[in-house]
C-alpha cells in the first residue's frame, strides 16, 4: 500500500504523463533517447549532405525501432526470461544457417534472406545472449562458480565466433562484451576475471593467427597509421583532422569542410562523431557524452531497482554494452581503438543496429514498469 | 542455496564500480577530445584549412600483354577528352553553343554534360567528348585561344589490337562495379577505374594492376590544389608473355571462318598453349569504354553465341576422338592385343537385344585389328572393346587423362565436362547403367563431354607418352625488378606401357597417312608424319533404320566434326585439338584446320 501512494505522490500531472505510463514507458529514459534521436537527425542531415532521402530514411528506420521498443516495454520481463534459452538456441541456429549458406554463396554473408525481408541473426544475439547468460545464472547461488564460468564462457564464445567467421569484428565484440557483461555484474570474483584477462592475453597470437587480412590491417594500420595513408590510415588521419579542426566551439551546424569536401570516408556511418565533433568543437562532444552518460545512469538506475536477479542481470549487461559501444565507436574514430565497424548508436545512418539498440531499452522499460508491488 | 541480500550488496557494489569505470574511460576519451581539439587544434586546422594536404592517389599503369614472339596483345593508348572547368568560364551556355557548331556534338552530349556538371564542384572539370578523333583535336586546338576553361585531357585507355581474335583468351578490363569496390585492396584501387573482368585480364588482375603511388597535394579550403610536397610514384603492373602464338592463332580463326567452334594447340613439351581460339570471338574494345546497352544486347541475343568462350566453356562428347584412349585401355588392361582381329558387320547387337549399335559405314569395315580400326574409325570393334573393358575400367583410364576434371589452366570460369560412370548415373540420373550406355561411351557418344582445351591437353598426354601435361597461357611474369615464372606445374604421370602407345601413335599415323585413313587429306607433302583422329559428335539421335544425308538436314543440326592430332609423331611437340559445330565429318573440315597449324608450327621450328 505504501508504494501505491508513493506512486501517486510522483505521478506527473500532465495528461501526456499519464498515457506515456500507461504505455510502459520510462519517462527519463524516453527523453534521453528523445534527444539523441534528434541529434542524429541535425547531424545526418549536414553529413550526408543535406540530402533529404536520407533523413527520410533513417525517420522511417527509428519510427520502427520506437515502435519495437514500445511493444517490448509491454512484455512482462517473465517471458523474456522463460523464452531466453529458445530465444538464444534459434539465434544461434541462424548463425549457423547465414554461415552454411555464406559458404555456399561467395564472402562473408550476414543475411538471412528469408524471401520477404531480410533478417540479420547477429543483431538478434546481441540481445539473447545476455538474456540466456543471464537465464542460466539467475536462479543459481552468485558469485557464479567455475563450473559455472565454464558453461557461461562457451555460451558467450559460440556466438562470438561464429559472428567473428562472418566476418564482423563489430558486433562479435558486442555481443562478448554483453555476455562478460552479465558475468561481472553476477560478481564472478575479481580472482576469476584476473584469470580470464590473462588466458585472453594469452590467446591474443592464436586469434591474430585467425584474422582475415583486412582485420590484420586494421590493427596494424590502428598501430601505425601513417604507414598507409591511402588505406585504411587514411580514415583515421582525416578523422583526427576533422575534430582537431573543429576545436572547441566547433565550426557550426552544416560547417563541417572535412566531410563536405569527402576527405572524411563513411561520414554518415561509422565517422559520423568526427562531423558532430568538427561540426559541434569540444562542448558538442562533451554535451554528446553527458548525455550518453545519462541514458547509461538511468539504465544502471533501473537495474539497481530490479526485483530479481534476471531482470538485475539483463538490464545492468544491457546498460554495460551501450556503454561499450558508445567507447568502441568514439574511441576509434579519435584514434585509440581500432576501427571496427561499429555504428555511433543513435546517430549514425542506417543499419538493423538501431532496431536492436532500441529492442533493448525496450526490455530495460519493461522490467522497469512491470514491477510488482511489493507490500513489505 | 541463494543468499538474496548478499547477491543484491554484491550487485549494487557492481553497479557502482561500473558506472565508476564508465565514468572514468568517458573521461578518457574527453582527455583524447581536449588533446585533439584544443592542443592540436591549430595543427589540424591548418591541415584543414588553410592549406590542408590532400592525398591523391597516381594510378599504376597496368602491365602490357605479349605473346610468345613479344606481339603486343593488350595495352594501354592514350585517349584525348574535352573537358570544361565551370568556374573558368563566364558564359556556359555561349561556349557550349559554339563548342557544338565547331565539332558538330551532339543534343545528347551536351544535355547529359549539364545534368553531370552541376553536380560537381565548380573548379572541378566534367568530360564533355570523350575518345577524341584526330580532326576533333586539330579543330580544337586552333580555336583553343577563344575557350577559356575548355582543355583536352589525356589519359590511358586499354586497348587490345587484335580484337575479336585474343578476345576469349586475353579478356578485357572494364569499370569496377560497387561489389569488385567492396573486394579490393582500397589502398591499391584508390583512383582505379579497370579491372580485369574476363580471361586473362581477371585472372592475373592483381600482377597486371600494379601499385598505387600517391602524391601530397597542398589545397586551400575549396580544395583547389595549390602544390605538390611530396610524390610517391606508382609501380608498373608486371607484364606478362603468354605462351600464345598470335599468328597460330590468326591461321587458326580465320581457318574456322564460315563455322563456330574452337582450336585449342598446346606446346607438349611445356604445356604452354600456343593456340586458344573459339570462334566467333567479340571486340572487346567496347567493353573498355563501357559498352551500349544495344551492342551489347546484339552480342548477348546473338544465335552464334559470341560471348561464350567454346574452347573454355564448351561442352561437346567427344565422338570417335575417345577411341585411341578406349583402344588404349584396351591394350594395358589386357582385354585385347593389337593385332587380334574383330568382324565388323556394320552393326552391333548386345546378347538378347533387337536395337541394332549401328557403325558409320552401313556395309561394315569387315575383319579389322586395332589399328584399321582407329583408321578407319570402325565403331563396332570399339563397341565390343567397350564391351569387354566394361564402363569402370573404361572411366578409372580415361579419368586419368583429366577427362571429366578442369586442366588447371590459368583462365577463370572452366568447365569440367563430364565422364560418366556407374555411381553418376546412378546419383544424378536416378537410373541404373545399361550395358549399351558402355557401348556407346566406347565411341565418344552417350553422356560424356569434353571441352576442347581438355581434348587437347588428353591429346597432349597421349602425345608425351603418359607424362601428364598441364596447359597454361602465362610463359613468364615481367615486373622491373624480376621476372618470374608462370604457374608451369607438372602432374605426374601415367603409367603406360610404351608398346601400347607405339601400337595406338601407329593407328593414329595411319589416320592421315594410309590410304583408307579418315584424315588422309592433310598428310601429304610434309617431311614428317602427323598423328591423328577424327571424330564426329551427334547433335540429335538417328532414328533406328532412318537415313542420314547430311546434306538435306538444317545446318544447326548437322554433326560436329572433331580431330586431335600431335606432331612429329616420333617427337612429338606440338598438340591440336579442333571442334567445328555442326562441320559434318571431322576428316574434311576439323582435320584440315588442324593441318594448317602444325604445318605452320613445325615450319618455323626445322
Amino acid at each position: 500500500m505504501k508504494t501505491e501512494t508513493r506512486r501517486e505522490h510522483f505521478e506527473p500531472p500532465s495528461i501526456i504523463g499519464n498515457i506515456l505510463r500507461r504505455l510502459h514507458i520510462d519517462i527519463p529514459l524516453f527523453i534521453g533517447l528523445f534527444f539523441a534521436a534528434l541529434l542524429s537527425f541535425i547531424i545526418l542531415y549536414s553529413a550526408g549532405s543535406q540530402d533529404m532521402g536520407v533523413l527520410y530514411r533513417q525517420a522511417a528506420r527509428i519510427s520502427l525501432a520506437f515502435a519495437v521498443m514500445i511493444s517490448l516495454a509491454h512484455v512482462n520481463p517473465y517471458q523474456f526470461k522463460r523464452y531466453s534459452a529458445i530465444l538464444f538456441g534459434i539465434g544461434v541456429f541462424l548463425l549457423i544457417a547465414v554461415l552454411v549458406m555464406g559458404e555456399i554463396g561467395k564472402g562473408a554473408q550476414r543475411w538471412l534472406d528469408l524471401g520477404f525481408f531480410r533478417f540479420q541473426p547477429s543483431e538478434m544475439i546481441k540481445l539473447t545472449t545476455p538474456m540466456m547468460i543471464a537465464w542460466f545464472l539467475a536462479d543459481r547461488p552468485l558469485p557464479p562458480r567455475p563450473k559455472q564460468l565454464l558453461v557461461a564462457t562457451v555460451l558467450i564464445l559460440l556466438p562470438t565466433l561464429l559472428i567473428a567467421k562472418q566476418p564482423d569484428l563489430g558486433t562479435a565484440l558486442l555481443v562478448a562484451s554483453s555476455g562478460a557483461g552479465v558475468l561481472f555484474f553476477a560478481g564472478l570474483s575479481w580472482r576469476l576475471m584476473m584469470a580470464i584477462a590473462a588466458a585472453i592475453a594469452a590467446l591474443l597470437p592464436i586469434i591474430w593467427h585467425f584474422m582475415h587480412g583486412y582485420q590484420r590491417d586494421r590493427v596494424l594500420t590502428f598501430l601505425n597509421p601513417e604507414a598507409d595513408p591511402l588505406g585504411r590510415g587514411y580514415h583515421i588521419i582525416q578523422s583526427k583532422i576533422a575534430i582537431g579542426s573543429g576545436g572547441i566551439y566547433g565550426k557550426g551546424w552544416l560547417g563541417s569542410t572535412q566531410s563536405e569536401l569527402d576527405f572524411l570516408p563513411e561520414s554518415s556511418t561509422d565517422f559520423i562523431f568526427a562531423v558532430f565533433a568538427e561540426e559541434f568543437g569540444l562542448f558538442g562532444c562533451v554535451g554528446l557524452l553527458i548525455l550518453y552518460l545519462l541514458i547509461i545512469a538511468r539504465c544502471l538506475y533501473i537495474a539497481s531497482q530490479a526485483q530479481d536477479t534476471y531482470c538485475r542481470l539483463l538490464a545492468s549487461s544491457l546498460a554495460f554494452t551501450f556503454f561499450v559501444y558508445v567507447f568502441v565507436n568514439i574511441g576509434m574514430v579519435i584514434g585509440v581503438l581500432p576501427v571496427v565497424g561499429v555504428p555511433l548508436p543513435l546517430i549514425s545512418y542506417g543499419g538493423t543496429s538501431i532496431v536492436t539498440l532500441l529492442a533493448g531499452f525496450g526490455i530495460l522499460m519493461s522490467i522497469h514498469t512491470h514491477k510488482k508491488r511489493l507490500s513489505r | 542455496m541463494k543468499d538474496n541480500s548478499a547477491e543484491q550488496r554484491v550487485f549494487h557494489r557492481r553497479l557502482l564500480v561500473a558506472f565508476a569505470v564508465i565514468s572514468l574511460l568517458t573521461s578518457a576519451l574527453v582527455i583524447r577530445l581536449v588533446y585533439l581539439q584544443i592542443f592540436g587544434h591549430e595543427r589540424y586546422a591548418s591541415m584543414a584549412k588553410e592549406n590542408s594536404v590532400k592525398i591523391v592517389p597516381l594510378v599504376p599503369t597496368r602491365g602490357i600483354i605479349y605473346d610468345r614472339n613479344g606481339k603486343i596483345l593488350a595495352d594501354n593508348t592514350p585517349s584525348y577528352s574535352l573537358e570544361l572547368t565551370p568556374e573558368q568560364i563566364s558564359n556556359m551556355p555561349d561556349t557550349l553553343h559554339r563548342l557544338q557548331k565547331l565539332l558538330n556534338i551532339s543534343d545528347d552530349k551536351i544535355d547529359s554534360f549539364q545534368k553531370q556538371y552541376k553536380r560537381q564542384k565548380r573548379f572541378t572539370s566534367t568530360a564533355l567528348l570523350l575518345n577524341m578523333n584526330d580532326e576533333e583535336l586539330a579543330r580544337f586546338a586552333v580555336v583553343r585561344p577563344y575557350f577559356p576553361g575548355v582543355d583536352i585531357r589525356t589519359h590511358m585507355v586499354r586497348h587490345y589490337p587484335y580484337s575479336e581474335l585474343t578476345a576469349h583468351v586475353i579478356g578485357y578490363v572494364g569499370r569496377i562495379n560497387e561489389n569488385e569496390m567492396k573486394e579490393l585492396p582500397i589502398a591499391e584501387y584508390r583512383g582505379s577505374t579497370h579491372i580485369g573482368k574476363l580471361g586473362i585480364e581477371s585472372s592475373y588482375e592483381s600482377q597486371l594492376h600494379g601499385k598505387a603511388g600517391y602524391a601530397e597535394i597542398e589545397t586551400n579550403v575549396q580544395a583547389r590544389s595549390l602544390n605538390t610536397l611530396n610524390e610517391t610514384n606508382p609501380e608498373t603492373g608486371a607484364s606478362l608473355y603468354l605462351s600464345l602464338d598470335i599468328d597460330l592463332q590468326k591461321i587458326a580463326y580465320d581457318a574456322l571462318e564460315g563455322y563456330n567452334g574452337a582450336v585449342v594447340a598446346i606446346d607438349i613439351k611445356t604445356g604452354g598453349v600456343l593456340v586458344f581460339s573459339s570462334r566467333p570471338g567479340f571486340d572487346p574494345n567496347p567493353f573498355v569504354v563501357g559498352i551500349t546497352n544495344d551492342a551489347y544486347k546484339a552480342l548477348e541475343s546473338s544465335q552464334d553465341q559470341p560471348l561464350y568462350n567454346r574452347a573454355l566453356r564448351g561442352l561437346y562428347p567427344p565422338g570417335s576422338t575417345v577411341k585411341p584412349f578406349v583402344a588404349l585401355a584396351g591394350l594395358q588392361y589386357d582385354a585385347i592385343n593389337a593385332e587380334q582381329k574383330l568382324f565388323c558387320p556394320g552393326y552391333y547387337q548386345l546378347p538378347g537385344v533387337t536395337h541394332k549399335f549401328r557403325d558409320w559405314r552401313k556395309g561394315g569395315h569387315g575383319s579389322v585389328n586395332m589399328n584399321d580400326a582407329i583408321a578407319q574409325s570402325c565403331d563396332v570393334y570399339f563397341y565390343r572393346l567397350a564391351s569387354m573393358l566394361g564402363i569402370d575400367r573404361m572411366y578409372d583410364f580415361l579419368k586419368q587423362f583429366g577427362f571429366g576434371e578442369k586442366t588447371g589452366i590459368d583462365l577463370v570460369g572452366e568447365k569440367s565436362g563430364l565422364l560418366p560412370s556407374r555411381q553418376w548415373k546412378e546419383a544424378q540420373k536416378k537410373q541404373q547403367w545399361f550395358p549399351g550406355d558402355t557401348l556407346i561411351t566406347g565411341i565418344g557418344q552417350g553422356f560424356h563431354q569434353v571441352t576442347p582445351l581438355q581434348l587437347a591437353r588428353a591429346t597432349a598426354t597421349l602425345a608425351n607418352k603418359g607424362q601428364i601435361v598441364t596447359p597454361f597461357l602465362v610463359d613468364r611474369i615481367v615486373t622491373p625488378n624480376a621476372t618470374l615464372p608462370g604457374p608451369q606445374t607438372h602432374k605426374g604421370e601415367i603409367p603406360l606401357k610404351a608398346e601400347n602407345i607405339d601400337a595406338i601413335v601407329a593407328g593414329m599415323v595411319d589416320v592421315v597417312h594410309s590410304e583408307r585413313g579418315t584424315a588422309k587429306s592433310i598428310g601429304k607433302n610434309i617431311p614428317y608424319q602427323i598423328a591423328g583422329k577424327t571424330g564426329t559428335a551427334q547433335v540429335f539421335n538417328i532414328k533406328q533404320n532412318a537415313k542420314y544425308n547430311e546434306h538435306d538436314i538444317d545446318f544447326k543440326l548437322r554433326d560436329h566434326a572433331l580431330f586431335i592430332s600431335f606432331a612429329p609423331a616420333h617427337d612429338p611437340q606440338i598438340a591440336v585439338a579442333v571442334i567445328v559445330e555442326n562441320g559434318g565429318h571431322g576428316g574434311s573440315v576439323a582435320a584440315p584446320i588442324a593441318g594448317k597449324i602444325i604445318k605452320q608450327y613445325l615450319k618455323n621450328r626445322q
